[in-house]
């Protein structure tokens, strides 16, 4: 166990409130003090930091590491090192795996891998429904019991209203949280691209705002009036905002989150039908990117999340509808999302999304900084200016649209449990 | 020059290859959909043809692409457009190769880039691709190797650039060079027409006066009109004083998915008959891609009447797939009566 001294970082822990220029001492795998040494406190290692920022673990809600079931793509060990790379200190891995995250051998299975790789802290969540076939309920607190940080049915739909309702009950009574991504399977069939201008000239099979919208209206109707706690995850429509944020405010548990590239990126971009471009939801409007930076600045939407989708090569190797869709993303996270204080979203704000507001969804005591805690944190030169390369990724997916961005700001160090995990 | 086929690299999918059409001299390279191409590039498309269209009358045969492979690529089932293009490409004495591959065959592991490999090492100059998925045709030219033409014959709902081509012809042989003072309709199934997308942008890129789009809601894509048309859901109004009136085939499948409620009220709404096409100019064309689906869209009476060019449409086809031909393979082809013609 080594002793660090962190020396004069500017510390910017939103949750706490905290920032400022001071010392931070590790000791024992945990944060022995800030400020002031401990008595007896000698550093096996000290950093100085003058000109760096000490900000708490980066939490990712949703990235998929393809272990089990689809290892071609990539697995736990390089996902998370590469997540690590990119001050990740804690993600959650969705429960579409194969076999799907219904029982708990395949969450400890995901566990013992992810303890192995000793890299990024991994939880799960669990399906809301076994195999998520939409059709009977998962064991959702023998799911609990093993670690899983909610339930979701991903994009897989409940095509029976009741079912959905009871699974929401259940939920909690267990006190888990509901994660959703609003997608109505017919509105969305086939489609790869935003109804609007550019989905018509090209050709592309559309989906409209309403297959996000009118599942997220059916399930704010289905829990009016109840405690149920429910994560709307990846919104991409200006509406959907709307929607969340009158329900919170007629008192509903409801949280939101957003994926980074949904911040910079518009349906302008599959123009020439670049694959790196096919997501779902789909990259919409102008309009509709506004309104999620909106949302973001205004705390609707409370966290940013990379949604992580890493694929092999021949994955966006074809015609742009016959791709599969996803970013392979943990990497761009922290830079995108500090590229959103250039539009006027404040520092603090920024880190809160990536940091605390993500573990409170979660329910994890991470994301801040206090004495005691794990040392899970994260040191970024702010002035630096780099350029983000494809070929210089960790993670096994290379699918990025990013390739070429430049950005200001890079993590130098990764600190997961008191150990250095990344650092340049 | 013996393609090695190599891997692509992961470069290559991030390229946004706005121009890929056009080599460095602004010549036409590959022909994969009229959007981003000047009026000019159309005008010599269309002069070309005008030349090979007495050698379609009489010779029947010239030299220009002897020596050249030309593959018929269809992962869609067609007859006819796929033998225009091997009519075309053999008056130009080419050999030609017919690949139908349907997709089953590609989903047997072999991805489409692992057939491309295959037929470029059989040492072929041109692809003439047809595919069920938009920007099939772009990705295809974005991963051949340089030396290698590749012409869009339809892809998904996105383009069919040598229809719309064939369809400028034959309106410029009926109505003359100038397109200002043309009044255009496009009737029918505009949503899933590659057809219709391609005749928007070649008609506006010549300057058409005015293009319409006619329909009911299920069958109108949103916001067309940023293409530079006017939308229309009442036949009568849309085909109102028009010079040009061309009617879209209606597939069976839009009654299974709820596009449309019967073929029968589909008729009586938006089919065209002599009565209905008396509210159009008295000299106005009507024109239709084929096959036709008499009395779904069209009445027998017109698409067999005096007004109906439907069936030189398709005698112009081969010439301005010609045209394509040489202009993307053959190099400098153009005679100097034809570059008098274009300026």
């Amino acid at each position: 166990m080594k002793n660090i001294l962190i020396k004069n970082a500017r510390l910017i822990d939103p949750q706490n409130k905290q920032d400022l220029q001071t010392n931070i001492y590790i000791s024992q795998n945990r944060i022995a003090a800030i400020g002031d040494a401990p008595a007896d406190f000698i550093a096996d290692e000290t950093i100085a930091a003058d000109k760096l920022w000490l900000i708490p673990g980066i939490v990712d809600l949703s990235a998929r590491l393809r272990e089990p079931g689809l290892e071609h793509k990539a697995n736990i060990e390089t996902e998370t090192r590469a997540a690590a790379s990119a001050g990740i200190t804690t993600l959650c891995v969705p429960p579409d795996t194969d076999p799907v995250i219904d029982e708990p051998a395949v969450v400890e299975l995901i566990h013992r891998k992810a303890k192995l790789a000793q890299q990024s802290h991994v939880y799960t969540l669990g399906a809301l429904t076994a195999g998520l076939k939409g059709e009977h309920l998962s064991e959702m607190a023998a799911l609990k019991e093993a670690g899983c940080a909610g339930v979701s049915n991903c994009r897989k739909p409940v095509r029976n209203s009741l079912i959905l309702r009871r699974a929401f009950e259940y939920a909690s009574t267990h006190n888990i949280t509901v994660f959703i991504n609003a997608t109505d399977e017919h509105l969305s069939k086939e489609g790869c691209a935003h109804e609007g201008a550019i989905a018509s000239r090209l050709g592309l099979t559309p989906i409209p705002y309403a297959a996000e919208t009118a599942p997220i209206a059916q399930i704010l109707e289905l829990i009016r009036d109840t405690d149920i706690r429910v994560h709307f995850g990846r919104l991409s429509c200006a509406r959907s905002i709307e929607l969340i944020a009158e329900a919170r405010k007629s008192g509903l548990k409801v949280s939101a989150d957003v994926a980074a590239h949904q911040l910079h990126l518009t349906e302008m971009d599959i123009s020439s039908f670049n694959s790196q471009y096919h997501v779902l939801p789909p990259l919409r409007s102008q309009r509709d990117m506004e309104a999620l930076r909106r949302g973001v600045a205004d705390g609707v939407i409370s966290s940013i999340c990379s949604d992580h989708q890493p694929h092999e090569i021949d994955a966006k190797l074809a015609p742009f509808p016959a791709t599969e869709p996803g970013i392979s993303s943990v990497e761009t996270l922290l830079p995108l999302t500090l590229k959103l204080v250039e539009t006027g979203i404040p520092l603090s704000s920024a880190i809160a999304s990536i940091t605390c507001n993500p573990a409170k969804i979660l329910g994890l005591d991470a994301g801040h900084l206090a004495i005691g805690q794990i040392a899970n944190l994260c040191l970024i030169d702010p002035d630096k200016e780099w350029q983000f390369k494809k070929s210089e990724m960790l993670s096994h997916g290379k699918n990025t649209p990013f390739s070429g961005w430049n950005f200001t700001g890079k993590v130098v160090r990764t600190i997961i449990e008191g150990n250095t995990v990344y650092s340049e | 020059m013996v393609n090695k086929a190599t891997r692509p690299t992961d470069d290559m999918i991030g390229q946004d290859l706005w121009n890929i059409q056009l080599d460095e001299q602004g010549q036409l390279k590959h022909f994969l959909t009229i959007e981003g191409l000047g009026t000019n590039i159309l005008n010599q498309i269309l002069d070309t043809a005008e030349s090979f269209a007495g050698v379609n009358e009489s010779v029947k045969k010239v030299p220009l692409l002897r020596g050249k492979t030309i593959v018929n690529l269809f992962f869609e089932a067609s007859t006819r457009t796929r033998t225009t293009f091997e009519l075309a490409a053999k008056r130009l004495s080419a050999d030609v190769l017919n690949m139908n591959i349907s997709a089953s065959a590609t989903s047997k592991g072999e991805t489409l880039l692992d057939t491309l490999r295959n037929l470029e090492a059989m040492q072929t100059d041109m692809f003439i691709v047809r595919h069920a998925d938009s920007g099939t045709a772009h990705f295809i030219a974005n991963h051949v190797s340089p030396h290698i033409r590749v012409l869009n014959a339809g892809d998904g709902r996105h383009a069919h650039p040598t229809q719309a081509m064939l369809d400028m012809f034959t309106i410029r042989r009926n109505k003359g060079a100038d397109f200002g003072g043309l009044r255009v309709a496009i009737v029918g199934d505009i949503m899933h027409s590659r057809v219709a997308r391609s005749q928007i942008h070649a008609l506006n890129t010549l300057n058409t006066g005015e293009v319409r789009v006619v329909g009911p809601k299920t069958l109108i894509p949103k916001d067309i009109d940023a293409m530079g048309v006017n939308v229309h859901y009442n036949l009568q109004e849309g085909i109102k004083d028009a010079d040009v009136v061309i009617m879209l085939r209606l597939q069976k499948e839009r009654m299974t998915g709820a596009l449309l409620p019967s073929e029968q009220e589909y008729f009586q709404l938006y089919g065209l008959t002599e009565e209905r096409l008396q509210v159009a100019k008295p000299d106005a064309i009507v024109m239709h891609p084929g096959p036709i689906n008499r009395g779904v869209e069209i009445d027998s009476n017109v698409a067999d009447g005096p007004r109906s060019v439907i069936l030189s449409q398709v005698t112009y086809g081969i010439a301005v797939r010609m045209a394509v031909m040489s202009l993307t393979l053959g190099g400098n082809v153009s005679t100097q009566k034809n570059q008098e013609a274009s300026s």
